[in-house]
């Protein structure tokens, strides 16, 4: 079988970029670099989706697990990484003072790829655990890296918060491993299946406990509130391609931790409870994102709102459960994180161009910005889960989805609240659409690179929105039923 | 099993241990100067690694006593170091904007114990091992986990906010040695190196903290709101 030998060459790829992007002087050059990794981590993520089955192999004397589900978040994120990349090449050029540290600014976008593509197929829950710590510390940085006093806040409150939070799920892991010992004996090897094994065999209350405490924990990482307070500020002061990293790669990275434990509870007695309590925070999350989406004065934080939201809504979707949940929540991933990288980058070009992050400040976008302006426009009717887009198909998959389960009030208030928050984002956008000419007419033009990726992401989700491909369908289908919600 | 089977002596010292650990937190919650803290830290890690070495001997795991000569290195010498370098370069000795008074944490952190042994006794009551000394490892982890959620929220110093960081750390990796001395040595090792990369990063964000805000007071951090 190949396909181990394809994830070490994702992960020698990248960690070459790193590697090159430390040594070479050149921001440029780094660029061009950590470009070309991200093209061949997409291709070989291809090859990966097309050879994976969805039911898994185990490589590498069981630490790694090749699934249908892992390969999915990383597929993901590689298409994340590619746009993100391609964008940073632009962005990251006109971003004054910071030449001298372009190269170290693609040595942490690389690292932090290579992070994120260790953690989807760890088969050690305590090793996935270390992936996803891992992505936080250079994830910091990226946040933190043009050292202005709001992004330095930023990342502090990030890494503190998420620190915390990750040890809730450490100690959830702790407690597992502890429940396996009592049917396996002292020391056994731990894996997603061994702790699939001891689940049914275990006291509920213990059981409970740990789940709990993995969900508040990888929550946390999740940005489910009410612990998503990190979020908005990580993701509204790092440049705009680690915006979209954070957003269209990262949180899914997270919720494959919670979904495999969810997945590992399969049969028991709290099932049922595990799945109403995802239920219950991201119908919390639906209403904070709403709220606060409704009241902000800030572009990015606009966008980082939203992600709460959309983490929400696939929180919903696997807490709801059965074949149309879990399936739509997994289109929902890769929708998504196309969608949300289209958001970022409009509203990170819009930034440089209107020089504020004000929402006030930016005006009547269209007079000046025709074809991006339009393309950032289509992106932000998109995701707010509008037809014809993708994330409409998958939205609506979900809410089918609940109304086949026990949580139909969650069904009810997921769409009220996904309508106030149509309402309230594109609000927003009117304003910057058309109102008052601003004083000072923006003088920037923008390059090939500032705007291809968002035309690229905006063809696919119209495409995936336009027409559900069949064979999407069935592997989206077999990794349903390969996590038990067939 | 090893909780199974302890001679009373094993028993006694392994809890023993747990509770000076668990003391040494209060020592932590009770002061307001960062340098107690830090020496409480390192004292409560060396008791840890006492306790690996302990429960190494007992339980017949060698690969424990390796744990434990790491465990006083790392977590017991070398944090405790970088720490103090932390706190000399940038002169915070104290904590100034403290909460609570010392003794209204005190008793809070008293609550904390009383909830986490409750917890700790219905679970081992539910497990039938509520006269074994599970009850008080659960009981030390959870305490130790509550206190340092306790001093993130009571403590406004970036230094502070660490060593909360490192006594629920500590606690896990406390009750770890317990409850699941076979857990794969790997998984152990890794843990204890990626603590010395965490407070690195930590280290390095604090000196950006205190350079470009001139404070390092996370109660004025509040540009970002909303």
């Amino acid at each position: 079988m190949m396909a181990p030998y394809l994830i070490y060459a994702i992960w020698g790829v990248t960690l070459l970029a790193v590697v090159a992007c430390w040594a070479w002087q050149d921001g440029r050059g780094a660029g061009m670099v950590n470009l070309a990794a991200a093209v061949i981590d997409f291709v070989l993520t291809c090859v990966l989706l097309s050879t994976v089955p969805a039911k898994g192999a185990t490589a590498l004397n069981d630490y790694l697990l090749l699934d249908g589900f892992g390969v999915w978040v990383m597929f993901c994120l590689a298409i994340v990484y590619l746009l993100a990349s391609v964008y940073a090449l632009g962005y990251m050029r006109r971003m004054h003072g910071e030449e001298a540290r372009l190269n170290r600014f693609y040595m942490l976008f690389a690292a932090f790829a290579l992070t994120m593509f260790l953690a989807p197929v760890q088969n050690n829950p305590g090793l996935y655990w270390i992936a996803i710590d891992l992505t936080t510390i250079v994830s910091a940085f990226l946040v933190g890296f043009q050292r202005a006093p709001e992004s330095i806040e930023a990342a502090w409150k990030y890494i503190v918060i998420v620190s915390a939070g990750l040890g809730l799920a450490l100690l959830g892991t702790v407690l597992f491993y502890w429940a396996g010992t009592f049917v396996f004996g002292p020391v056994y090897d731990m894996t997603w299946a061994s702790f699939g094994a001891i689940a049914p065999k275990t006291e509920s209350v213990l059981l409970l406990l740990s789940f709990l405490l993995v969900l508040a924990g990888f929550g946390t990482k999740v940005g489910l509130a009410p612990m998503h307070t990190w979020l908005p500020d990580a993701h509204s002061e790092g440049p705009a391609p680690v915006s979209a990293m954070l957003s269209g790669a990262l949180l899914n990275c997270a919720m494959l931790g919670i979904v495999r434990f969810l997945g590992i509870l399969r049969g028991t007695a709290i099932s049922g409870f595990a799945h109403t309590a995802l239920v219950l925070l991201g119908a919390f999350s639906l209403l904070v994102a709403a709220l606060f989406i409704t009241r902000q004065t800030v572009i990015k934080r606009l966008a980082a709102y939203s992600s709460v939201e959309h983490m929400g809504v696939i929180a919903l979707g696997f807490g709801f459960g059965g074949p149309l949940g879990t399936i739509g929540a997994l289109y929902h991933m890769l929708n998504h994180s196309l969608t949300k990288s289209l958001v970022f980058f409009g509203a990170g070009n819009m930034m440089h161009a209107f020089e504020s992050k004000e929402i006030g400040r930016i005006r009547r976008v269209l007079d000046y910005f025709p074809r991006s302006g339009a393309v950032w426009l289509a992106g932000a009717v998109a995701i707010t889960g509008a037809p014809p887009f993708g994330l409409f198909l998958s939205e609506l998959t979900i809410l089918r989805g609940g109304m086949q389960g026990h949580d139909i009030w969650a069904v009810w208030w997921m769409a009220v609240l996904l309508i106030v928050i149509f309402i309230g984002f594109l609000d927003k956008f009117r304003a910057m659409y058309f109102g008052p000419r601003p004083e000072h007419a923006p003088q920037m033009k923008l390059h090939f690179v500032d705007v291809a990726p968002m035309v690229l992401a905006l063809a696919a989700i119209l495409l995936l929105g336009l027409w559900w491909l069949p064979a999407i369908w069935q592997h989206l289908a077999a990794i349903a039923a390969q996590l038990g919600e067939g | 099993m090893l909780i199974f089977h302890l001679d009373p002596l094993a028993s006694a010292i392994f809890s023993l241990l747990a509770i000076l650990a668990l003391i040494l937190a209060f020592v932590m919650l009770g002061s307001h100067w960062v340098k107690n803290h830090i020496y409480a830290f390192a004292a409560e890690s060396w008791v840890i690694a006492a306790l690996s070495a302990a429960v190494g001997v007992y339980g017949h795991y060698p690969e424990l006593l390796f744990i434990a000569v790491l465990t006083a290195l790392l977590r017991g010498s070398l944090l405790p170091y970088m720490l103090l370098r932390i706190v000399n370069d940038l002169k915070q000795s104290r904590e100034f904007t403290p909460l609570l008074q010392p003794a209204s944490s005190l008793v809070l952190g008293g609550l904390l114990v009383l909830f986490s042994f409750a917890l700790a006794h219905r679970l081992g009551v539910r497990m039938q091992l509520a006269d074994s000394i599970v009850v008080l490892a659960l009981t030390t982890m959870f305490a130790l986990k509550l206190i340092g959620f306790l001093m993130l929220v009571l403590r406004a110093e970036a230094v502070s906010a660490i060593l909360g960081l490192l006594v629920i750390e500590n606690g896990i990796f406390l009750g770890s040695q317990i409850l699941v001395p076979g857990m794969p040595l790997l998984l152990e090792l890794v843990i204890l190196f990626d603590l010395l990369i965490i407070v690195s990063t930590f280290g390095l964000l604090i000196r950006y903290l205190h350079r470009e805000l001139g404070t390092t007071s996370s109660r004025e951090l509040t540009r970002l709101v909303g």
